[in-house]
């Protein structure tokens, strides 16, 4: 039986974590509420984007080198995670996702290069010798010129075919529950798909000519898509900590209940023992 | 007078939504200007002073990077920054605008030169910033 001082220290110890678990999860509560009202403010951007992206694509998309498809030799992936850990599997299934695909496009025969973004991800693949490029310290910020960077150093590897495909992956944020790990292609960036409803729509006046436009608009297509992976990590990472803090709050009562017990147990243990030498010692002095 | 819906957006959030009289802009291929019922249109947009009228009350934007789209009498703006003038931390601009200059004057003259490109338009987005908030001061 473990000492009375000893358990004692070890619920002091176990309340400390818990009130330090219950904090993270008070803070992650907060930033999501944050990352979540920044998702919602880049939707309309994001939307009406494609929307003009849909009305271009008739035409124009054609010739455009961004979006010229080649033999696949040189893949690159963008992979993207948090800078921070305590969040559970989250950064995790990104990883193993990531590895996943590097043993399937390698075996394949094609050659991988990585660009990590977050701290995470830098450190998970820094032995790997794949790394081109690691993005540290952004992921708190979202920024858009952060994302700008990343999606303009991905173009120049394609532009100059040091690489002829480029995926994302990241954990798209399903809920507050589900964070999915994704893969998507950036590069060469696909034509948008026309709706029925669009197919008939009025002409435009375009200037300068729609495959001038397509040129400005195809590298802030770019951002837009790495910026969206990134906001969708930040909002991702606040949720999955959120989970794993109110978890490991609920494990630290658990185990405070358990140790109560034992500490109720030794001390009845130490009580006891004290009266059987009280009862002993007045025996032997009847005697 | 009819009045046309201009919308400003950045990834930032909706800055801009209201029923304005005309909307002038500065369009990859010069200045343009906007009024009800214009036919659809669709133009890329460069750095500089959006200002559109209401009732009178004239206002000033800086914008820059992006493209605008006229259709269904509603002008839409998708550019990444945008600022009224009356927002405009001037000081700040001016320092901007200063470095940008010192910069420009090392960077060689070089069209292909990445950092040029890129200080030039750090001077554009000081210029535009600038003239949005004089001329919201001017009015």
């Amino acid at each position: 039986m473990p000492g009375l001082k000893e358990v004692k220290n070890k619920i002091e110890g176990v309340s400390k974590t818990s009130q330090i678990t219950k904090a993270m999860n008070m803070v992650a509560s907060a930033k999501l509420r944050g990352a979540q009202m920044r998702m919602e403010a880049f939707r309309p951007y994001a939307g009406k984007f494609a929307e003009a992206m849909q009305k271009l694509s008739s035409g124009a998309g054609s010739g455009q080198p961004l979006m010229v498809a080649r033999e696949v030799k040189n893949i690159e992936l963008v992979v993207i995670t948090s800078d921070r850990g305590l969040c559970g599997s989250f950064n995790t299934n990104v990883i193993n996702k990531a590895q996943k695909l590097i043993a399937q496009y390698e075996s394949e025969g094609k050659k991988v290069t990585l660009v990590t973004v977050g701290n995470k991800a830098t450190r998970a693949f820094k032995r790997s010798g794949k790394v081109r490029r690691s993005v540290m310290d952004i992921m708190g910020t979202f920024q858009m010129f952060n994302a700008r960077g990343i999606a303009e150093d991905a173009a120049q590897q394609f532009l100059s075919k040091t690489v002829d495909q480029v995926e994302l992956i990241y954990a798209r944020f399903k809920s507050l529950a589900a964070q999915v790990p994704t893969q998507e292609t950036l590069l060469p960036i696909r034509p948008v798909e026309k709706d029925k409803a669009a197919e008939d729509s009025v002409e435009y006046i375009f200037e300068p000519t729609p495959a001038e436009i397509m040129e400005t608009l195809l590298p802030l297509y770019l951002d837009v898509q790495v910026f969206h992976a990134m906001l969708e990590v930040g909002a991702g990472e606040q949720a999955a900590r959120m989970t794993a803090m109110d978890n490991a709050t609920t494990a630290c009562g658990d185990m405070i209940k358990e140790l109560k017990q034992l500490y109720n147990k030794a001390r009845q243990a130490a009580i006891t023992g004290d009266l059987m030498d009280i009862v002993g010692g007045a025996e032997a002095l009847k005697g | 007078m009819a009045q046309i819906h201009l919308e400003v957006v950045t990834p930032a959030g909706s800055v801009v939504s209201e029923d304005v009289d005309i909307v002038t802009a500065p369009g990859t291929n010069g200045e343009f200007g906007v009024l009800a019922n214009h036919a659809p249109f669709l133009t890329t947009i460069k750095t500089g002073v959006l200002h559109y009228k209401k009732d009178k009350d004239v206002k000033y934007l800086m914008v820059s990077g992006g493209f605008a789209e006229v259709s269904g009498n509603a002008i839409t703006f998708l550019v990444e920054n945008a600022e009224y003038g009356q927002e405009i931390d001037v000081p700040r601009a001016l320092l901007a605008k200063e470095r940008a200059v010192k910069q420009l004057a090392q960077e060689q003259a070089h069209a292909e030169n990445i950092n040029r490109i890129l200080v030039t338009s750090a001077l554009q987005r000081a210029m535009a910033r600038l003239a949005a908030a004089e001329r919201t001061k001017l009015q």
